[in-house]
Order: C-alpha cells, then structure tokens, then sequence
C-alpha cells in the first residue's frame, strides 16, 4: 500500500499563510493532479510531501507512516523536476545510478535497474552522453529514468513538461500516461495547465490562495465545478459567467441584466428558488452555445454583437458583446458569421450553471 | 562583431585593438628586452649614436646567470611557490564550506553575515600589518614561510568565500534537492552534486587567490627579513636594488622569471577559469 495522506497540513512562511488547511487522501495507484494558478500553494504542497519543506501543522503521511520528520531520502519517494536537475557532470547513466548507488545497491543490480529504465524510456543510446549534449525532450526523460529506477513508493512531478515546446509536450504527456499505466506507481503532479490536469489525471485538486477549491475525477470537475473559480478555471476557453438579477413571473424564474432576459429552465429554477440571494452568476460554457436555430426555445436565447473572430478550422471562436458583458462561444466551423454581425445563440439548458454572486459558490 | 564596410572594421575593431594590446604588452616586452641587453646598452644615454632603446643586437644571458648564481632568486621562488600554495589551499577550503553556508543553509544574519565578511576584505593591508606583525612576533613566527601562510588567508578567505558564495547561488537549486530524494545526506549532497559542478568557480577562485599570495608584497617585506626566507617580489627589490643602484638587468630578469608561473596557471586553467567567472551552470 503506497498511498498518501495529507491531514490538515497548513504552511506559513512568517507572515504568508501558503498551503491552509489541506486534506486530501492519494489512494494507492492513483494519478492525482494538484493544478491552480501560480502562487496557490500546489507546488508548496508538493514540497512538503517531499519533505523539501517542512509542514507547519498537520501530518503527512506515506503508506501507513507518518513522515512529518523523516529526511527525503527516508520518504522512498522520487521527484522530476520542471528544470530536469540533472547532474551536468555525470552522464545519463551515472545520473539515473545516483540514487541506487547512495543506497548502496550491488553494481549488477544498478546495471539492470538502470537498463530496464532506458528501455522503457527509449533513451538506451545515450547512457554515455552528458546532459549538456540532450535535447529538452531527452532531459526530460532521463530526469524520469532517474525517478523510476528507484521503484519508489511515490512519484512527485513538479511541473516537468513546461520547459518542452507546445509539439514535445503533448507527446510526453501521452508517453506520461502511458509510463503510469505500465507502472501503477502513486503519483501526484503539479501543474497550472489545466489541460494537463484533465488528461492525466484520475482526480484533480483545484487550488487557489493555499486553499483547496475541490478534488475530484477530471469531468466531475468539468460538468459540476463546486464554484465560479474552479468553473472559470478548468476548460477551454474559459466558461462564461454574467451576473443577473432573479425574479418569479408567471409561475417561471426569470434571470435579467442589461443585455440579456432568459426563463431559466425547470430544474435550475427549482435550485434557484431554494437559494436564499436573488444576485446570482449565470455561467455557461463556449461549447454549450449554440447558434440558435427554429427548433431553440426563445426562453434560452439571447442576441450577441459579434466583435472578434478566430477560425481555428475545427471550430470559430466568436467573441461577442451582450449587453456589458463579453460573452464567448465556440461554433461549428461551417456556421456563417462575419465581423459586426448580431448572432443569435442559443444556451444547452442542461448546462447552465448558476453560483452565488458573494460567495461564488455553485447553487 | 562590428557589420558593415571593411574601413569601419579597422578603424572600430583592430586599430583600437592593436593599441590596446601595444598598451598592455608593451611593458613585458620591456622587461625582457631588458633582461637579455648587455649593461653597456642599459646604461648609454638615450642620444646616443645607434642607440636603439627598442632592440638589441648583442643580447645576453649575463643578468640570468647573475640573478640565479650570485642572489637566493631559487630559493625566492621555491619560497614563493610554497607559501602560496599552501595559503590558497587553506583559504579554497574554508572559502568553498562558508560560501555553501552562506549562500545555502537559512541561518539568521546570514546575509549581513556574508557583508562583514567582504567589508574585511576592504580592510587596507597597509593597516593591518602593524597588529598582524604585533601578533607575528609573539607567536615567533616571524621570519618563517608560517608567518605568510597564515596572514594570507586573513584576506584570501574573505575574497574566496564571496567568489564562491556567488557561485553557490547560481547552481540551481533543485540540483541539490534531488540529491538530498535521491539518498544523499546534505554532506554527501555537496561533496558529490554542488562541488563538482562547482569546479570552475574554485578552479577561478583558486588562480585569484594564487596570484594574489604569488605578488603580495607588504606582508612579506614586513615579516621577512633574512634573505633565504623571501619571497620573489620582496627578494628581487631588496636585493637587487642596493641604495640607489638598480641591477637593471637581473631586477627585469627576476620579474620575468617571477611571472612566469602565474601566466602559465592562467594558461592552463582559461577555460575553467571564464566559464567560472560567467558562473554558466547548464543542466
């Protein structure tokens, strides 16, 4: 059993409350994701696990033990790195044996720990070389051949695929999810890109200012965010949100502000009803917009002043003017649309989300 | 690299350039055109008929033989050589552990800690030899190799710990922590990761300190005095400079002689020596 537990871990920096209050349960073999903006206390997190940082109260645990004041190297754990640390004065081979041979492994049984690991990872041809003389992407893999040759009991990744290029990055992603798979060893990753959270991930952690915003699968996060920042935050581009103002007419839930008077469908005005705030945040994202056709009801649709087009070939993202607010929507490419042009769009009623306008939270 | 027409090459690039060098070698050329020029050249004066103070058609090993038969110049530059070695030795190691502390382990006061020890290096030589010799005398030390080898580091270790401080700071610091996951204690992290790769600025800090020890001059007339425990700089113009008669020829002699170890240290070790000094650690 290899999972981690983080139990009410809190970190201050003097005065600068990073991570607050934090409690998450890594099961065995997960993949889990810390992702949030920079600054919201993942990468402290992280640390902390590692034993890099010392946690200000709380208890982390591995496996079964606590591990509040054991070292790193007691962890069992193996960390990639965003910069790789590669040792630049040893070579591929001799940096994926360092950790074997400070633990005082038997020479044949580096050779073929450390074999094995550059099959896996493809990089057999370039044990003898300097890191110098590796491409980003050969780093890269070498920094996660140092990790694996250890068989650890957890595996930290600190944002390793933001120095690749856009091409190189995708792919090590699949190569990452792939490695996972083949290995099943407990992981957590860190990252602000939220496209690689949903891919890699089998849960994700949102976070923001040290706080844990919500945990869950990829698509849990994606249909049913717990509030407006993690709705704005996972999903691209982003959700849309408008701030409207209640009220019951006839029997049905009217939402209304400046550009924008839509009969909120059944099942969201019964939320709605039970909600004690009459200010709420409509959000709805580009893809649950459609350009309305006869078939739309007219309670869901609204008129938009197209201002900004961007023909992406697969899809047209059309930035548009409703009432104050910018409203973004991603239509099919085959949809006839021009600068200036007023749009009529219609919203999926099964996707609108609705949150507090104060709290932010999902209603 | 300047672009452009071939005239504003020259007139940018290789007049300034050759002037320059006219300018920083000319006075070696001095010193061993005079080295080798007969005394009878030496002492002509300068309007001479077909006196040419640039050349010489007779030269001479006469000062040589002078400066390594009739002075100490061996025993001078073994002395030289000795003190320091040794001194650099003891200032890289204390320097190299302090700039690690300095630059990575989170101590109170460690920053101002880290000014004072510069502010000390600032501390005038001219000042500090009158305790220094104050101290020499009563540990009895004086006219020995051990009155040197110990004032040295009293500015070599200051200088170092700030070379390599700076150095320590520019090897990422990840390095270091995933040595610490990969099983290394903080010692074996440093002895394994940080000091290997920061060779080139040791390698640098070291060649400073070297030619600092090789050319110091005022301790060594201070708390030398017998003429078999000097040191080159301090032997040549002591010995060769008798009242106000200059041995021209073998005081060029033994400067030359003087600055040839340092020029071959700096030879031998530029390359580890510029990229020290650019502090470039590439993963």
């Amino acid at each position: 059993m290899s999972q981690v537990v983080i139990r009410n871990a809190n970190k201050k920096y003097g005065d600068v409350h990073a991570v607050k209050d934090v409690n998450l349960q890594i099961r065995d073999k997960e993949f889990m994701v810390f992702v949030g903006p920079s600054g919201c206390g993942k990468t402290t997190t992280l640390r902390m696990v590692a034993g890099l940082e010392a946690i200000t109260s709380g208890d982390i645990l591995i496996g079964d033990k606590v591990v509040n004041d054991l070292p790193p190297m007691d962890r069992d754990i193996a960390m990639v790195f965003q910069n790789y640390a590669l040792y630049p004065h040893m070579s591929v081979y001799d940096n994926m044996a360092f950790g074997l041979k400070m633990r005082k492994f038997e020479k044949a049984e580096i050779k073929r720990r450390v074999d094995r690991a550059a099959a896996i990872l493809d990089i057999g041809q370039l044990l003898a070389r300097k890191p110098r003389q590796l491409s980003g992407g050969q780093r890269q893999r070498v920094a996660l051949g140092r990790a694996i040759v250890r068989d650890p009991k957890v595996f930290l990744f600190d944002e390793p695929l933001s120095n690749l290029d856009a091409k190189l990055r995708v792919q090590m992603r699949v190569e990452l999810k792939k490695l996972h798979e083949r290995l099943g060893t407990t992981a957590i990753y860190v990252t602000h890109d939220q496209v690689e959270a949903m891919t890699l991930g089998d849960r994700v952690v949102v976070m923001k200012d040290g706080w844990v915003q919500q945990v869950g699968e990829p698509l849990d996060l994606y249909n049913k965010p717990a509030n407006k920042f993690v709705a704005g935050f996972i999903g691209s581009p982003a959700m849309n949100f408008a701030n409207v103002t209640v009220t019951e007419a006839n029997g049905s839930v009217v939402a209304e502000n400046k550009g924008l008077k839509i009969k909120l469908p059944d099942e969201v005005a019964q939320r709605v009803r039970a909600h004690s705030s009459r200010d709420i945040t409509l959000g709805i994202r580009p893809e649950d917009l459609t350009v309305a056709g006869p078939s739309d009801s007219p309670d869901l649709t609204f008129d938009a002043a197209v201002e900004v087009l961007e023909q992406l070939g697969s899809e047209i993202i059309v930035d548009t003017r409703v009432g104050d607010a910018m409203i973004v929507a991603s239509v099919e490419p085959t949809t006839k649309v021009k600068l200036h042009d007023t749009l009529r769009l219609a919203m999926r009623p099964s996707r609108l989300h609705v949150f507090d306008q104060k709290t932010e939270a999902a209603i | 690299m300047i672009e452009g027409a071939l005239w504003r090459k020259w007139v940018f690039f290789y007049i300034p350039l050759t002037l320059f060098l006219i300018f920083l070698l000319f006075p070696f050329y001095w010193m061993i055109i005079t080295s080798f020029r007969p005394d009878g050249e030496l002492y002509r004066p300068w309007n001479s008929v077909n006196y040419n103070p640039f050349w010489t058609w007779k030269p001479t090993l006469e000062h040589v033989h002078y400066l390594l038969e009739e002075t100490l110049f061996g025993a001078w530059l073994w002395n030289t050589t000795f003190i320091a070695l040794v001194s650099t030795l003891i200032s890289i190691t204390c320097g190299v552990f302090a700039g690690y502390a300095l630059s990575r382990l989170n101590f109170p006061f460690a920053g101002s800690l880290g000014t004072g020890i510069f502010i000390t290096y600032l501390v005038p030589q001219t000042l500090l030899f009158i305790p220094l010799a104050e101290i020499i005398r009563n540990y009895h030390l004086g006219d020995t190799p051990w009155s040197l080898i110990l004032t040295y580091p009293t500015f070599l270790i200051p200088f170092c710990t700030w070379l390599m401080m700076g150095y320590f700071k520019a090897v990422p610091k990840e390095l270091e922590e995933c040595a610490r996951i990969d099983g290394a204690s903080r010692w074996q992290a440093m002895i394994y990761i940080i000091i290997p790769v920061a060779i080139p600025g040791i390698l640098s800090a070291g060649i400073f300190a070297f030619t600092l020890s090789w050319n110091e001059f005022i301790y060594a007339l201070v708390f030398l005095s017998s003429p078999a425990q000097k040191t080159v700089p301090v032997g040549v113009t002591s010995e060769l400079i008798r009242g106000d008669v200059f041995f021209w020829g073998a005081l060029m002699a033994g400067a030359l002689f003087g600055s040839i170890p340092v020029a071959v240290a700096y030879s031998f070790f530029v390359e580890h020596y510029v990229s020290g000094l650019t502090g470039s650690v590439k993963g």
